[in-house]
């Protein structure tokens, strides 16, 4: 059921989103605000440093001892009554979601903002098996109705300006007043909460997912701007939590060291506006609740990657601050990444989960400024993880033939200081020969790549190492 | 565009000091030079389509009071490193620590390469003893500006710009070495020099080595927001650490005909302004 890849023609995907002026617009706006507030949020806490070393330790400690964590976990859900079920892949996850829906008689499923369930193709599943998926976070109710994926793990309608959620308001909710208007954004919301309320109010199943999972508890915590997350869980009779199996901490004193660095660099804020715990179904003195409680844990490919130069990844907590930092999303966005997962963190993560075969470009398209390292709250060090993907690529040849070629000959030569000398020198002298009158090119039978956009400065002649060594003969005289 | 003398010179006192900074060499503590033997890793883009940026870094070097070598050489292997190829790195990397093995210190004028051979050198070898010399190695490795103020305590130079700057920081100087203040540092003593700060100067400018050829076209919708940048903040002349960096950012504004010239910015530090700017030819030097 996962949803289908884009990501072998990540070229395409990016040259037409580069020619997206909509999406060019909708750009603008991540490329300054996210930076701007999480800088000033990290500037307001002294001790960020720290903390995020703090968590970056702390999901290190969980990764070494999952096992015994989604133990405990699922011991502790069980206890406060509700049911863990542990989903190998993503067929495994859906079925077994599917199935829960099925057993309750439902007819309409509302749903919190979830990756996982992206990653999964859930809805899509859900839909064939003639129940009704309502997406209830404000950015993916948008996208549900555009039919489109979330463009950004936090953001996921981040790629539409106000113009086009109106011009897809208007069409859809064609049972209100045509004249009404909609050209603030806060107009756009009212309306949303709206039309949500009365789905709210008839779902037979609330699905969410889960920022973090606690095991001394057995409780699971989402942190949402919007409340729809409350309602998604607290109203219909069934809540079903589907995480994947990296998200599970501790202890509830751990997850606030994560809460800390979390909505920091996230969106800048000290905490985001609703943090929702949950345990088990409603208990005779609850005064509202769901009936019945079940969590999904999802491997999905994870477990693999303990004990491999890509366990770091696991550390990650979604916060999205690596792409919102990072200058290839910031041109291209989401989309172009062709899978659930964009940016940095879905340069490393997608070739773990669907292959590198398939999301080879990914770690490929990255200049390794570095940028979305610095700001990691959890310290993963993505370009060399990236990095990590290029060797695995090579090493199995399914580095471009015309790539591995050059890299030869230059190795060739970096290898032989005498002939690299020799042949530097002349190639250099005839390229300035050759650019004397301009000073550049503008363009190089073999460097097309790079003179398609920009001229390629000229040599000034000899080589250095040739120059030094004539200079120091001549002083020696 | 005068010519250029580094003033603080390592007197007996600051060669002690030297060995007290965070990255000094251990191997050497014992035993400081008068004048350090400093090995000028030139680059391989600096050999082959920037030489003055060598001589440029050399004479720096010598006012600073150094002995400059510069031992027959290719490239530090990032290329390789990058791309996936860590046997072709590693053999890279053996060459040039085999290449530099009688200096005091290595130099180079870029914080790209400097980053390939003190951070990632060490981590191509597992084998103990290989990974202790790498080590050592970069623990005596510098990037040019950095080694001026941090090790040598270089506080000023006598070079003159008449005009105002923009400085780009590139990314592996700034985020794997922590080279952000040095330049600015010593750029202020630059007599008539003015630097303004052009916005996102901590940016990308689309390089990434082979990226900008592989991805041309997302390098190009990069590159294009660095040189709007650069414009914006109205000085008619960019300088940057890197080589690499300023081809491409120098490319792209000839491409667009901008009025604004590129250069390494130890070219203006050491006074040495006289070769037309990167990608300039020869009469439109101003
Ligand atoms: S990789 Fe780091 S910065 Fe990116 S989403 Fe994950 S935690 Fe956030």
């Amino acid at each position: 059921m996962t949803l289908h890849p884009t990501t072998p023609d990540f070229k395409d995907n990016a040259h037409r989103a580069l020619h997206d002026p909509e999406l060019q617009k909708a750009l603008g706006h991540v490329q300054h605000g996210f930076i701007y507030k999480r800088q000033s949020a990290v500037e307001r806490l002294p001790e960020f440093k720290t903390l995020r070393e703090s968590a970056r330790d702390l999901k290190d400690h969980v990764l070494k001892n999952l096992d015994l964590y989604l133990e405990t976990y699922e011991r502790n859900v069980a206890a406060a009554g509700g049911q863990v079920h542990f989903a190998r892949t993503s067929a495994e996850a859906c079925e077994t979601i599917v199935n829960i829906c099925k057993s309750h008689g439902a007819k309409s499923v509302t749903k919190g903002k979830s990756m996982v369930s992206e990653e999964i193709g859930l809805n899509a599943a859900i839909e064939a098996a003639g129940m009704q998926a309502v997406e209830t976070d404000l950015g993916e109710y948008i996208i549900q109705l555009r039919g489109e994926t979330p463009s950004h793990i936090i953001a996921p309608a981040v790629h539409l300006t106000k113009e086009q959620v109106e011009g897809d308001f208007r069409r859809v909710h064609t049972h209100l007043d045509g004249a009404r208007d909609l050209s603030e954004p806060v107009q756009l919301l009212t309306e949303a909460r709206g039309v949500l309320r009365e789905r709210f109010l008839a779902a037979d199943v609330g699905i969410t997912g889960a920022n973090f999972l606690i095991a001394e508890t057995g409780t699971s915590i989402i942190v949402t701007n919007e409340g729809n997350g409350d309602l998604t869980q607290s109203l219909p009779k069934v809540h079903i939590v589907i995480a994947s199996i990296e998200k599970v901490v501790p202890t509830l004193e751990d997850v606030s060291l994560l809460l800390r660095v979390l909505a920091r660099s996230a969106t800048g804020q000290d905490m985001s506006v609703y943090t929702t715990l949950s345990t088990g179904p409603r208990r005779e003195t609850d005064p509202d609740g769901p009936e019945h409680y079940h969590v999904v844990l999802v491997d999905n490919g994870r477990s693999a990657m303990l004990g491999t130069e890509f366990e770091d990844m696991l550390r990650c907590i979604r916060c999205g601050a690596c792409m919102n930092h990072c200058p290839v999303y910031h041109a291209i966005g989401g989309h172009a990444y062709g899978w659930v997962y964009p940016g940095p963190m879905g340069a490393v993560l997608t070739p773990s989960l669907i292959g590198v075969e398939k999301g080879g470009h990914l770690p490929n398209a990255s200049t390794f400024c570095g940028r979305c390292e610095s700001v990691c709250p959890v310290k993963i060090p993505l370009p060399k993880l990236m990095r990590h993907w290029r060797e695995r690529e090579f090493e199995r040849h399914l580095t471009p033939a015309v790539q591995r070629f050059g890299l030869k000959i230059w190795a060739f030569f970096a290898k032989n200081p005498g002939l690299y000398s020799f042949a530097s020198r002349a190639a250099m002298s005839a390229l300035a020969w050759l650019g004397r009158d301009k000073g550049r090119f503008a363009s190089l039978p073999l460097a097309k790549g790079w003179t398609d956009y920009r001229d390629l400065p000229a040599p000034q002649g000899d080589t250095f190492q040739a120059q030094w060594r004539k200079r120091q003969k001549e002083a020696r005289r | 565009m005068a010519d250029a003398t580094i003033v603080a010179l390592p007197s007996n006192e600051t060669q002690a000091n030297l060995h007290t900074t965070r990255k000094a060499p251990e191997i050497t503590l014992t035993a400081a030079p008068a004048r350090p033997r400093v090995g000028l890793f030139a680059t391989c883009l600096v050999d082959l389509f920037r030489p003055s940026v060598g001589f440029a870094a050399a004479k720096l070097l010598d006012e600073a009071g150094c002995e400059v070598l510069v031992p027959p050489q290719t490239c530090c292997g990032q290329p390789a490193f990058n791309s996936g190829d860590r046997v072709t790195a590693r053999d890279l990397a053996l060459q040039v620590m085999d290449a530099f093995s009688g200096c005091d210190y290595i130099v180079a004028p870029s914080g790209s390469c400097t980053g390939q051979m003190v951070k990632h050198f060490p981590e191509l070898f597992d084998e103990p003893k290989l990974a202790m010399r790498a080590r050592a190695f970069a623990a005596k490795t510098f990037e040019l500006v950095s080694f001026l103020t941090d090790v040598l305590k270089v506080t000023s130079v006598e070079a003159t710009y008449e005009g105002r700057v923009t400085y780009h920081d590139s990314c592996s100087g700034l985020r794997e070495l922590g080279i952000q203040s040095q330049p600015r540092a010593l750029l202020a003593t630059v007599k008539g020099l003015e630097l303004v700060e052009m916005n996102e100067s901590d940016v990308c400018c689309g390089f990434g080595g082979t990226f900008a050829a592989k991805y041309g076209e997302i390098s190009d919708t990069i590159v294009t927001k660095k040189t709007a940048n650069v414009s914006e903040s109205g000085a008619p002349l960019l300088l940057a650490g890197d080589l690499g960096c300023l081809m491409n950012m120098a490319g792209k504004i000839t491409r667009q005909g901008k009025e604004i010239d590129v250069r390494h910015v130890a070219e203006v530090l050491a006074g040495m302004c006289d070769e037309p700017p990167i990608g300039a030819r020869k009469e439109t030097r101003r």
